[in-house]
């Protein structure tokens, strides 16, 4: 049935192939943003974007009107930079912005779809679009409904769809030609605990997978630390923090939350002599940071001498919820 | 990324000419709009003229028929000459099919993208603009296609290989006529209705809007001529412009019959046309976006 519209004879040229290269191994940065600013009117959306991304994963921060959809829209091409540019696998997204869309795959956050199609037609019209011939759209736009999980649903119309059905197809027409790197905007938007469980577990497999970079914008904090190792916080249209998770979490290593009981004036004192930051939270709470040299068993030898007990002691890691809030509260970097 | 296998995989084959994937646009529209009972059935009587006409030309050139009809050669070819005319009445009649068939098809063709936010779907691949709006074109200019030009064509050739090269030689303009236009008609046409469907979202409304624009240019032209008993007021009128550039293509400065006064310079129409044309390109550069942008 599929085949039956192809009425014009498609030419086909093997003019250019799909870097099928794993782009895990890094080098070079993924998005490089040099200077990039966006105006719309006399309105400075993105102002003077520095930076060079290079994460398997990388979750895109930011209050409402941040400016985080307008940099994803900027560096698919949607929007002319008002200064500077930024550079997609190298190529500049003023001058090469159709070789970068190649490469990319886009998730809209809005419903964003072609009416009265079928989902398998959507999706593989979506590939031809790409540039497939017909037949490997057809056969990728199978392949990547089942990948998604709408496998038996292909055949039903896309006006049919439940949310979650609707975010699923907007993902397959979004990888249905294997694009190195995927936008991702909201991506969990409106979806029920299962359905949002199943497109994350969709993006780690992609991400672990190897073969494409993501950038993930959501407003969902634990979405994106489910998901992503690298964060670029914006805020106000520049970038208010750019750190990667796990470095920021191995560097939290030091920093301990107690729960003590008995006086503990002598032993924070004591605690002070060992060089350590410390901070009172609370009567029975405080927090210390270790510094060079000193260890967790000190901290109890200290407290056997002042006769304090430890009755609890936790590894404070930086929450991504920390690490937004700070960069809310502190401003651009 | 095969189906029973559920990984990611990147696609590593060939891939289609940039140049031709406005093609895609059209391939699958046409499964949509055939669909439709109605618009087969229209399009097919759409060949009906293009048929009389050739049995036309046929009955001209063979005495046998003509004589089982007990029609007199002579008679037939003083009463329906086969010259520029005749193919200027294919044009006409044809083209007025074509501005009914775009009334049928052309409405949703963008206001349904836009309902739907498909525009950043398009984009955001390694499709342009500019191909986005000739891929809708030519879901029109296709179908106009195949019912002015290349079936003018036919008959213009039908004629010649039964008259003879001679006939050929001498009437080759009227082969140009046909061409030249049909294709203003269909670039007016096909502009029109996307430029139409761009800015009115609602079908039926997008339908009246075209047929309007025609019928009201008409009276505004006819209005301006008769208060000011001038010619210009014709270049807001949309039909005689395109009867005017019809008229000189086919070099009958007057095929309507209007009063000496009224009769509209041909470089007039064309530039008009010309001004319209950019109008509706300008209108869709508006209109064409992934997103609208809020300033």
């Amino acid at each position: 049935m599929e085949n039956a519209v192809a009425n014009i004879p498609e030419p086909v040229a093997s003019v250019a192939v799909l870097p099928d290269a794993p782009p895990e191994v890094t080098t070079s940065p993924i998005i490089d943003l040099d200077g990039l600013s966006v105006t719309f009117g006399s309105r400075p959306i993105l102002k003077d974007l520095r930076g060079e991304l290079r994460g398997r994963a990388i979750g895109l921060l930011g209050p409402n009107g941040a400016g985080k959809t307008t940099l994803i829209h900027t560096l698919l091409g949607f929007h002319a930079p008002s200064s500077g540019t930024a550079h997609i696998f190298g190529r500049d997204i003023r001058n090469d912005a159709k070789q970068i869309r190649t490469q990319i795959g886009y998730m809209p956050e809005r419903d964003s779809f072609i009416a009265n199609m079928t989902c398998v037609h959507f999706v593989r019209l979506m590939a031809e679009l790409s540039g497939l011939p017909a037949e490997a759209a057809l056969e990728r736009a199978h392949e990547a409904l089942f990948y998604v999980g709408l496998g038996e649903a292909r055949y039903r119309q896309l006006g049919t769809y439940s949310l979650g059905m609707k975010q699923l197809a907007k993902l397959a027409q979004a990888i249905v030609h294997g694009p190195r790197l995927i936008f991702l905007d909201e991506p969990t938007n409106g979806l029920d605990p299962p359905a949002r469980a199943r497109m994350l577990g969709l993006i780690r497999q992609i991400r672990d997978s190897g073969k494409a970079n993501i950038l993930l914008s959501s407003h969902l904090l634990r979405d994106v630390e489910e998901c992503c190792e690298e964060i670029l916080i914006i805020k106000q249209g520049r970038i208010a923090v750019y750190c990667n998770l796990e470095e920021e979490r191995k560097a939290n290593l030091k920093f301990l939350e107690l729960e003590t009981r008995g006086d503990r004036e002598p032993f924070v004192e004591a605690v002070a002599t060992l060089g350590c930051e410390y901070a009172l939270t609370s009567e029975r709470r405080l927090k210390v940071v270790l510094q060079n040299g000193a260890e967790i068993r000190d901290l109890y030898r200290i407290a056997a001498e002042h006769q304090v007990q430890i009755r609890r002691l936790n590894f404070k890691r930086d929450s991504l919820e920390d690490i937004f809030l700070k960069a809310m509260e502190d401003g651009v970097a | 990324m095969a189906v029973y296998e559920h990984a990611y995989k990147p696609y590593a084959g060939p891939l289609t000419p940039e140049w031709s994937r406005f093609l895609i646009i059209p391939r699958h529209a046409y499964r949509d709009v055939f669909r439709s009972k109605l618009f087969t059935g229209f399009f097919a009587l759409c060949f009906v003229c293009p048929l009389v006409m050739a049995i036309l030309i046929y009955l001209h050139h063979n005495l046998s028929a003509l004589g089982f009809f007990n029609i007199n050669p002579l008679d037939l070819r003083k009463a329906l000459p086969i010259n520029g005319p005749f193919f200027q009445t294919f044009v006409s009649v044809q083209t007025s099919l074509a501005f009914l068939l775009t009334v049928l098809i052309g409405p949703p063709l963008i206001s349904r993208d836009l309902a739907n936010n498909g525009l950043p779907l398009y984009l955001c691949r390694p499709f342009s603009r500019a191909e986005y709006v000739i891929g809708k074109m030519s879901v029109l200019v296709i179908l106009i296609s195949a019912i002015t030009w290349i079936p003018g064509e036919l008959l213009f050739l039908f004629q010649s290989y039964l008259e003879g090269a001679g006939w050929f030689a001498s009437n080759l303009w009227i082969a140009g006529a046909i061409f030249i236009g049909s294709w203003t008609w269909i670039l007016l046409l096909a502009l029109l209705s996307v430029a139409i469907s761009a800015w009115v979202k609602w079908r039926l409304a997008a339908s009246a809007a075209l047929f309007g624009l025609f019928i009201i240019s008409s009276a505004i032209g006819f209005m301006v001529n008769g208060v000011l008993q001038t010619r210009w007021g014709s270049l807001f009128n949309l039909n005689m412009i395109m009867r005017t550039i019809e008229d000189s293509l086919f070099r009958d400065p007057n095929s309507m019959g209007l009063p000496h006064w009224m009769v509209l310079p041909s470089p007039a129409a064309w530039i008009m046309l010309c001004l319209f044309l950019v109008m509706c390109l300008f209108l869709l550069t508006r209109r064409v976006r992934a997103y609208e942008v809020v300033r």
